[in-house]
């Protein structure tokens, strides 16, 4: 004990046994290595690698963006271009030729020190796109098959049964059925119906929903019966959006989990997709898995949470029994503010539900990530010390607020702060808009003479 | 000693502009080849509007968060970037050679004023070297070559400076001079230089993302 507390992160981090890791790099041979790193530089990239590459001026501007950077006071090897210069650039000048060493190196900076949240691409002056070297770096370890275990075994879930937590298909129904029948005591005719075709809203979900939240499920049938929607949930595999393959390279399985969800939407021949409060799933089906599948813009009107709930109360579709009392502040995920313009909406929605909020500062595009993002706390147990030492700034701008609760509009997020209020002592609850609108909306049915 | 300082002032200014201009579209023509060629989606997000945005953001002093945490970097940077053209193209005596040989000339700054600009642009080079030994995440990030570029971008100033003021051996610090600004114009194309060409492009691409895609701001 006496000795962790004595050595600086980055040697307790080096030392970090991941066996997904280890083992994958004990198959590896130096040719191996090479071949996989000269494939994915030269024939994976292009143009926008090779200009980055080229016009990066090792300013450090990228700096001040990164949160890890900041976390860890400002030691160099943190910064967002001293990641591409210790990974990326190595590959570069010594033509793939690298050393197991450096490539567990690269693992733990590519898979755990980077959230890919696009900050620093807001702070460089040339708006180079660095979470985009890091995503390479982790394309160059899946091929080599050194991702960490963790997310790996979610990746896995993810090809063999279309959802990220090995859930079966019988169950997926069961606990829906299960969440039905638990909300028809509040709501008598109230359905989660299944497989409806023509319905307006197919509504998807991340698949920790089912697995060990199911009461979120339970919420949003409540909000969508209350506020009279033609809604449906897919009985079939395609009713996960997330897509952690995303995050670690492995782009195959990736575009696969975006097309079975786009698919399952077309079969219903629903009119549009809303998904409910996660982030990187929204960038899965919303700005990354589209592009692998073809499409400039996802093939379906593709609806946050956030933007669907907004809709629902400003057009009196749900209405507000009495104001949530607690001081709140929110946190604008990265997927979902910089990645989708949803914090302007965000705000207006906690005006309308909360009686006192306290923004968090930096915030909107400029918020910090929750740390947990980018398959970061999917890489798991192995890696939470080094995720807590690393999310010390989110902790203290958390702490600025001194608000009761949290909102949090998206699962990563949602986990990595319950992480961070507890780690950091924060006493803060972390919450989902569901959970506020849950329990602030009158639990009357809509009615179309009511607007 | 005549025929080399006739040629570096002659014929070599010449050709330095023309492989600098040539050097300049050969390297964008191979970008966009290599645009068409592998990334080619590229071309259904960008939009001009987002671009334009992004680059006029950019282009505006402090506009951008990222350059109110950084004043001073920022405030040196700009006024370098700024001098370090119009220095070069409105010093009397460059426009004076100019009409010699073209017979065409423009505005030009005053003697005085040229030589206070030019100890700023010294003093900024001097400035971006400190901080790549003091700043300890820029002195992590850089390499031989960065202190190389600040010393190429800092002796066209430097010989000038000295020639004007005539303190020791003019004529060879006038050939210095002359050489080194062909020099630097020559490895603008070749180097890393080239972010003044490429900088629009790529601010443009993440504009057109942010604005059209994420809906966010980029700056």
């Amino acid at each position: 004990m006496q000795d962790t507390i004595n050595k600086d992160p980055e040697t307790i981090a080096r030392e970090i046994v991941d066996e997904g890791i280890e083992k994958g790099l004990a198959r590896l041979t130096p040719e191996k290595i090479s071949k996989v790193i000269n494939q994915v530089l030269t024939k994976e990239t292009g143009a926008r690698f090779k200009v980055y590459v080229e016009t990066c001026m090792r300013c450090g501007l990228c700096s001040d963006a990164c949160s890890v950077f900041l976390s860890n006071d400002r030691k160099p090897q943190y910064s967002p271009a001293a990641k591409v210069k210790q990974t990326i650039l190595e590959m570069i000048s010594k033509k793939g030729n690298v050393s197991k060493q450096f490539l567990k190196d690269a693992v733990r900076i590519s898979h755990t020190e980077c959230n890919v949240c696009k900050r620093c691409a807001m702070y460089c002056p040339f708006g180079i796109d660095i979470a985009y070297m890091m995503l390479t770096v982790r394309r160059v370890c899946h091929k080599l098959e050194i991702t960490p275990l963790y997310i790996q075994d979610t990746v896995n879930s993810h090809s063999a049964t279309m959802n990220q937590m090995w859930v079966k298909e019988d169950e997926w129904i069961d606990t829906l059925q299960w969440q039905e029948e638990d909300a028809r005591e509040e709501f008598e005719n109230l359905r989660i119906p299944l497989d409806k075709d023509g319905a307006d809203i197919m509504y998807s979900v991340i698949a920790p929903e089912p697995k060990f939240q199911a009461g979120l499920i339970y919420q949003t049938a409540v909000i969508m019966h209350a506020a009279g929607q033609n809604w449906t949930m897919p009985s079939t595999p395609g009713w996960d959006n997330s897509n952690m393959a995303m995050y670690t390279g492995d782009y195959e399985i990736s575009g696969r989990i975006a097309q079975v969800h786009y698919d399952t939407a077309a079969r219903l021949h629903v009119k549009k997709i809303v998904m409910g409060e996660c982030g990187h799933a929204f960038r899965s089906v919303y700005d990354i898995g589209n592009r692998w599948v073809g499409w400039v813009m996802p093939p379906f009107e593709l609806i946050h949470s956030i933007d669907f709930f907004h809709d629902l109360l400003v057009s009196g579709r749900i209405k507000v029994k009495e104001k949530y009392k607690k001081t709140v502040t929110l946190h604008d995920p990265c997927n979902i503010s910089r990645g989708g313009g949803l914090h302007h909406k965000a705000r207006e929605m906690v005006n309308i539900l909360c009686e006192s909020f306290i923004e968090m500062t930096p915030n909107k595009e400029h918020n910090y990530c929750c740390g947990a993002g980018g398959g970061v706390i999917n890489c798991g147990p192995p890696w939470k010390g080094t995720r807590m030492t690393n999310n010390r700034e989110k902790g203290e701008q958390l702490k600025r607020t001194g608000a009761e609760v949290l909102i949090a509009p998206c699962h990563n997020c949602h986990s990595g702060l319950e992480d961070i209020v507890h780690h950091y002592d924060l006493g803060m609850e972390v919450k989902f808009f569901g959970d506020i609108i849950y329990e602030v909306m009158e639990k009357t049915i809509f009615q179309k003479g009511d607007l | 000693m005549h025929a080399f300082i006739n040629f570096i002032m002659g014929p070599m200014v010449w050709i330095s502009f023309l492989i600098f201009f040539l050097g300049v579209i050969f390297r964008l023509y191979k970008m966009f080849r290599l645009v068409n060629k592998t990334e080619n989606f590229i071309y259904s997000y960008m939009s001009w509007k987002y671009s334009l945005r992004s680059i006029f953001a950019w282009l505006t002093p402090f506009l951008p968060v990222s350059t109110r945490k950084r004043p001073v970097f920022w405030g040196v940077s700009y006024v370098f970037h700024v001098l370090l053209f119009l220095l070069p193209i409105f010093l009397l005596s460059h426009v004076v050679l100019f009409e010699e040989s073209m017979q065409w000339s423009w505005f030009s700054l005053s003697d005085s004023v040229a030589d206070i600009l030019t100890i700023f642009v010294i003093l900024a080079l001097i400035f971006f070297a400190i901080r790549r030994i003091t700043i300890p995440e820029v002195k992590f990030l850089t390499r031989m070559s960065d202190f190389l570029f600040i010393l190429i971008a800092a002796l066209p100033f430097i010989t000038g400076f000295l020639a004007y003021h005539q303190f020791f051996a003019y004529q060879y610090l006038l050939i210095a001079h002359v050489i080194s600004g062909e020099l630097m114009l020559i490895l603008i194309p070749f180097t890393r230089f080239f972010h003044m060409f490429m900088a629009p492009f790529t601010r443009a691409y993440m504009g057109s993302e942010f604005g059209n895609v994420r809906h966010a701001k980029d700056w």
